[in-house]
């Protein structure tokens, strides 16, 4: 792996990383440069956190596999992201990854000068014909939302469950309908109780708000944001997970983990720019649990204490779901409290 | 539950308390460095590289108390560097505090790229917890909304009455006072006002960082980017806001995170089915605008604010 020095903002970082690297991780780096295809990811964030975590790994695993050279810059502020994206195609990289949630116009600009350069970016936006090497791309992973809400709907006794989110932008509000279908499986008369942080990253807030909601009467609480697990923890009630597994941090509390796999979304554009066949398209049904894009995570240390009725529905749901005799309703509003 | 019974809970109240606490650190800070003359605006920045001080060194096998005094002493040598170009220099205290700030958040991602360059999450800490007082936490209600707190917390109070008491009450405090209102009066005393305003600048910014710190080694127990998320800027306003007295701007703090502890219950009542989430949002800081009007008609500012002095100059 090797590191590119292209954000200005985490300039400093990547050069010095960037020694680390060469010593710890360069082993794979430019020997394999002259046959896989060149692929550099932009992320907003670190990319160790959640969401983005999900995207590096299976580039990591597409690398590991030689099909790819992969290059990436973290933390890159939304106002430099356009600037980071023509970087890179100027540098001659067949595939570029990343998320423009935050930079949707301009990013499509940069989009629009490089035309022989793939874009397969997190969006909240459809794919646009006019701009034919772009892909849209988001974690659709409503069906495994589903199946935790199933399990979440079983476990919580006294139907009240906490859902804090960060902001309600398309990718959280369908998880968080779906989740909620999924419990309303298990007890119809369930309440809900919804609210937004209006921000991705601020833990102790999302735990202040988990807190109010365990105040209320939440004995369960959908984990969309770090923090919210945490208030469970303290508070000796259950938690669901949200696209990764943190069970590992949390084994007495989360009972399971509705879980995103981006290996079927990079994959596909990875054989599509290889064909000369990559096209503006939605990927996001690759992340449907019939594609391999998400999945419900081990239930490990919940093992056997999850009611059967519950395992039963779940491993009946998931079958249909793969069968395609099931599909579970993708709703983009934003959810209110019941 | 209605509104009434979210102010009558003593989760209410203690959440106030508990969210009130890393303002009051940073408020305090900026409100030392404030009435030694110098604006600093670096408080965001030292923030940042004071929760992730604090965390990396606990992490790295010190107790928790040696987490807080390494935040103080990173948010010192940020305060060292901001008061010679703010002091001696008498460069723009606005550019040097936001130059402060992108300097502080770049650094501190720099380092934590260093430390930890794979993790598949940021490592979490066994954080500072809630301490019952003997006695006073069994008083019904104020016991559990004011008595329960970490450790940290109580710190934070008992930093605000010291600061009270060193400002308004020790010759050392009149000096700080005096290097902000007067300060061709402290160098005719023969004292040095920049010796005087880069103490209070480095102090001040340690006790900045020590507020970053209570997010990951109180509030939470582990690090995020951007998990500072302006509590920094909210503080600038809060000095305002308590007219750079210290009991006030407690004061202060703890209205804001009332108003803050509130929105988040109060999106649970009937009322958020049909007003948008970000009109709760918005209420803290809506609502502390408006008191700050009221309040700041009679706030003194510090007469030499932000005015660079120097010696033997008229």
């Amino acid at each position: 792996m090797t590191r590119d020095t292209i954000s200005r903002r985490s300039f400093l970082t990547t050069t010095a990383a960037g020694a680390v690297a060469v010593g710890t991780l360069g082993k794979a780096g430019r020997a394999l440069a002259a046959g896989p295809l060149k692929v550099a990811g932009i992320y907003t964030v670190p990319v160790e956190q959640q969401w983005v975590s999900r995207i590096h790994i299976a580039a990591l695993a597409a690398q590991d596999r030689g099909d790819i050279a992969y290059v990436y810059s973290e933390n890159t502020a939304n106002t430099d992201y356009p600037r980071v994206m023509r970087e890179y195609a100027e540098m001659g990289y067949d595939l570029i990854v990343g998320e423009i949630f935050g930079a949707e116009a301009e990013a499509r600009e940069v989009v629009a000068d490089y035309p022989n350069v793939a874009f397969l970016m997190g969006s909240s936006f459809k794919e646009d014909p006019a701009l034919p090497n772009l892909s849209v791309f988001d974690n659709y992973i409503q069906d495994a939302s589903y199946l935790s809400g199933i399990i979440a709907g079983a476990m919580s006794e006294t139907g009240n469950i906490g859902m804090v989110g960060g902001f309600p932008i398309p990718e959280v509000n369908r998880l968080m309908h779906a989740f909620i279908a999924g419990a309303k499986e298990m007890n119809p008369d369930l309440t809900v109780q919804v609210s937004f942080i209006g921000s991705w990253f601020d833990p102790p807030k999302a735990k202040e708000t988990a807190f109010a909601m365990i105040e209320n009467g939440a004995d369960m609480l959908y984990a969309e944001r770090f923090g919210v697990s945490d208030a469970a923890k303290e508070k000796g009630i259950l938690a669901i997970g949200n696209v990764i597994d943190t069970q590992p941090d949390y084994p007495d509390t989360v009972v399971a983990s509705a879980i995103w796999h981006f290996e079927p979304t990079l994959d596909a554009a990875i054989a599509a720019v290889k064909a000369g066949t990559f096209t503006a398209a939605d990927y996001g049904t690759y992340s449907f649990m019939k594609e391999g894009g998400c999945s419900l995570a081990p239930y490990g240390t919940f093992e056997g204490k999850i009611p059967q009725a519950a395992l039963d529905l779940v491993a009946a749901r998931a079958a249909a779901i793969k069968d395609g005799s099931f599909t579970v309703e993708i709703n983009d509003e934003e959810p209110k409290s019941s | 539950m209605d509104i009434l019974d979210i102010l009558f809970s003593a989760a209410f109240w203690a959440a106030t308390v508990r969210i009130a606490s890393p303002l009051i650190f940073a408020t305090l800070g900026e409100l030392l460095c404030e009435r030694a003359g110098v604006l600093n605006l670096g408080i965001e920045g030292i923030m940042v590289a004071g929760a992730f001080a604090g965390w990396i060194a606990v992490w790295a096998g010190l107790p928790l108390w040696g987490g807080v005094a390494v935040a103080f002493l990173v948010g010192a040598m940020l305060g060292g560097v901001h008061s010679v170009l703010s002091v001696p220099f008498g460069l723009s205290q606005h550019v040097v505090g936001i130059g402060m700030t992108l300097l502080a958040t770049s650094l501190t991602f720099y380092m934590y790229r260093v430390i930890l360059p794979e993790v598949s999450s940021p490592p979490k800490i066994t954080a500072f917890q809630p301490l019952d007082i003997p006695v006073l936490s069994d008083i019904p209600f104020f016991g559990a909304a004011l008595f329960s707190q970490t450790a940290l917390t109580y710190l934070a109070f008992l930093l605000a009455a010291v600061m009270a008491y060193v400002l308004y009450r020790t010759p050392l405090g009149l000096a700080v006072r005096a290097a902000g209102e007067r300060p061709e009066a402290v160098a005719t005393q023969g004292l040095s006002v920049t010796a005087i305003r880069m103490g209070a600048v480095i102090v001040g910014s340690g006790l900045m960082a020590i507020g970053g710190a209570f997010l990951t080694l109180s509030a939470f127990d582990s690090f995020f980017f951007e998990m500072v998320n302006g509590r920094g800027w909210i503080c600038i306003a809060l000095v305002v806001f308590g007219a750079w007295r210290p009991g006030k701007a407690v004061l202060g703090a703890l209205l804001f995170a009332a108003f803050d502890a509130f929105q988040i219950r109060l999106q649970q009542t009937p009322m958020g089915a049909f007003l948008p989430y970000q009109f709760f949002l918005m209420m803290p800081y809506i609502l502390s605008i408006l008191a700050l009007i009221v309040m700041s008609r009679r706030a003194d500012v510090p007469a030499a604010l932000m005015v660079p002095f120097n010696k033997g100059e008229r």
